[in-house]
């Protein structure tokens, strides 16, 4: 089922074929239909791949800088504490060029939810190294593999906003391989902004054929390997 | 009217919050710090005002706009490197037509370089992002002109959805003079942007059209220049019968006026928005003078500015530039 607050004249989306971003936001559109929160929510997109959802939503939505969706959603959170708030961005926007500014905003214990999609690369300029890419990953800044010892180990955000936040943020990680965890962790980081508890952050692991030139097996075979790489679950829920 | 006896940083926050300004993001940074403090003092002790010590200017400048998109009016205030990581912010404000307030009080550049005064950020806030420059920019020259000027900035910000900013320097910022405190006569509405349950907006910041891109363009270079004649604004001393006329903005005219008090046939002529420039006015009293003087503290940044409005005349163009040093006027009589 299409979710209700998808909006029929955008589909189909403008992602790539065999993205993970249509489970995502498929989670995201059930969630926001069954919470009932489609006119008090505003979606933050990053620059890169989530700014193609700009219209999808029967939701209010704001492109914004690379890296820069998690200060201005906390901005207008401050300015409207009682709307739903809600930033997605991917690995390169989180975790690199916008890292200080969600790792300062996990650790005010802003009232926002961040959806952070980790496909262990840079999908919208062609597959470069994000902080996240595996070792030995071949991308188009790594061509012959990650060399960890140049460029670190593969980065990981939730363990580190763990140690910043308190015991009332939610914290967690899924895989797209299971899109009924999706669902429920970003079900649970939602409710955990609307109870006024505090941050919320959820990573979702997912898939770039694309960008890794991968058919339909090796794609789900690499995604196993960033499963391993990440494990799933919840770090950290006040429930 | 009250009169207080306050610094020029202490004047923005009142008028700040004169002008309804309910919320300020801020990041440490001389000589604007204590627009930061004082708001944030007077913050604690009035619960309608909201003030956020963030980790850079980067992220005070998007947490004002993402404050702006939920209706506020907020502001930032910065200088210097600050108000280089604030170009980023910045850019976003003008391309969405967002009504970002900016206070910047200049200091010494290229890098860290001094804390106190220049105006060599003349053409960073005036154009300083990947764009066209649809900003207004205002140049106090006193005080109570940061008095007045601050609540300009506000009402223009929301009246017209230009970014707007106060261009002040840390001459002013850590003066302490006499100032009239008013209750503004017209203060801007606000509306929030997002956020509004009756109607779904979905807005875009990236264009896969060269021709969608131009024409947003178009139409918001067509609303700057018509609404230009509105805001662009300047002041005289002596212009209309002086054989020289001096011009220069900021702290340097102030010095300016003084000589152009004592001397006679010297004339000022004060933009008081730089952007946008009051060309028609400057090229008016340019061309009526024998000899025209720009004196600034920066290597012709003001004077870049000034030629583009004062083209095709013939006046004798003299400059007098002091790039991150204050003028004075002994040094200034002497070269008069």
């Amino acid at each position: 089922m299409i979710p209700k607050c998808f909006k029929k004249e955008s589909l189909p989306t403008y992602f790539c074929p065999g993205c993970g971003y249509g489970i995502i936001l498929k989670a995201l559109g059930n969630v926001i239909d069954r919470l009932e929160i489609s006119q008090r929510s505003v979606i933050g997109l990053d620059i890169g791949c989530s700014l193609l959802a700009w219209d999808l939503f029967k939701v209010d939505t704001i492109q914004t800088h690379h890296g820069r969706t998690t200060p201005v959603m906390a901005g207008f959170k401050f300015a409207k504490p009682e709307s739903v708030v809600l930033a997605l961005t991917g690995d390169g926007g989180g975790y690199a060029i916008g890292l200080q500014a969600l790792l300062h905003s996990a650790h005010r214990n802003d009232l926002i939810t961040v959806i952070l999609v980790n496909n262990t690369l840079y999908g919208m300029t062609g597959g470069q190294m994000a902080p996240t890419t595996l070792p030995k990953e071949i991308t188009e800044t790594t061509p012959s593999g990650r060399n960890t010892k140049k460029t670190g180990l593969p980065f990981l955000g939730p363990e580190i906003i763990k140690i910043l936040t308190n015991k009332h943020a939610y914290i967690a990680r899924a895989s797209i391989r299971n899109p009924l965890k999706v669902e429920e962790y970003i079900e649970k980081a939602i409710k955990n902004q609307i109870h006024g508890k505090g941050f919320s952050f959820v990573e979702i692991l997912s898939v770039c054929p694309i960008n890794w030139k991968t058919d339909a097996k090796e794609t789900f075979d690499f995604l196993e390997k960033i499963e391993q790489a990440y494990p799933s679950g919840e770090l950290k829920s006040n429930e | 009217m009250e009169t207080k006896y306050l610094t020029g940083n202490e004047v923005v926050v009142d008028a700040a919050i004169a002008a309804g300004g309910r919320m300020m993001f801020g990041y440490p940074i001389t000589p604007s710090t204590e627009i930061t403090t004082e708001f944030a003092k007077k913050a604690e002790k009035n619960e309608r005002l909201k003030f956020i010590q963030t980790e850079d200017e980067t992220s005070a400048g998007f947490g004002v706009i993402g404050a702006l998109l939920g209706g506020e009016k907020a502001f930032t205030a910065t200088g210097g490197p600050g108000n280089i990581l604030m170009q980023d912010p910045i850019s976003m404000a003008e391309a969405m037509r967002l009504p970002f307030v900016g206070i910047i009080t200049q200091r010494g550049g290229p890098s860290t370089g001094t804390v106190i005064y220049s105006q060599q950020e003349v053409t960073l806030t005036c154009c300083g992002g990947n764009g066209e420059g649809l900003r207004v920019v205002y140049s106090p020259s006193s005080l109570q002109e940061i008095y007045d000027l601050t609540i300009k900035t506000f009402n223009t910000a929301w009246k017209y959805r230009f970014p707007t900013f106060l261009l002040s320097d840390g001459y002013m910022a850590k003066a302490r003079q006499k100032v009239e405190i008013y209750r503004p006569q017209y203060i801007s509405t606000t509306k929030h942007i997002l956020g509004d349950a009756r109607k779904i907006v979905n807005i875009r910041n990236t264009y896969s059209q060269e021709e969608e891109l131009n024409e947003i363009l178009s139409e918001n270079i067509r609303d700057f220049e018509h609404i230009s004649r509105d805001i662009a604004d300047y002041d005289t001393y002596k212009c209309t019968h002086s054989k020289t006329i001096i011009f220069a903005h900021g702290s340097a005219a102030a010095a300016c006026l003084e000589i152009c008090k004592e001397r006679k046939n010297v004339g000022l002529f004060r933009p008081i928005t730089l952007q946008p420039f009051p060309d028609s006015q400057a090229k008016m009293f340019a061309k009526r003078a024998q000899k025209i003087i720009v004196v600034e503290s920066s290597a012709g940044q003001f004077s870049r500015l000034l030629k583009n409005s004062l083209y095709g005349i013939s006046t004798i163009y003299l400059e007098y530039q002091r790039p991150a040093l204050g003028i004075f006027e002994e040094e200034l009589a002497r070269v008069l």
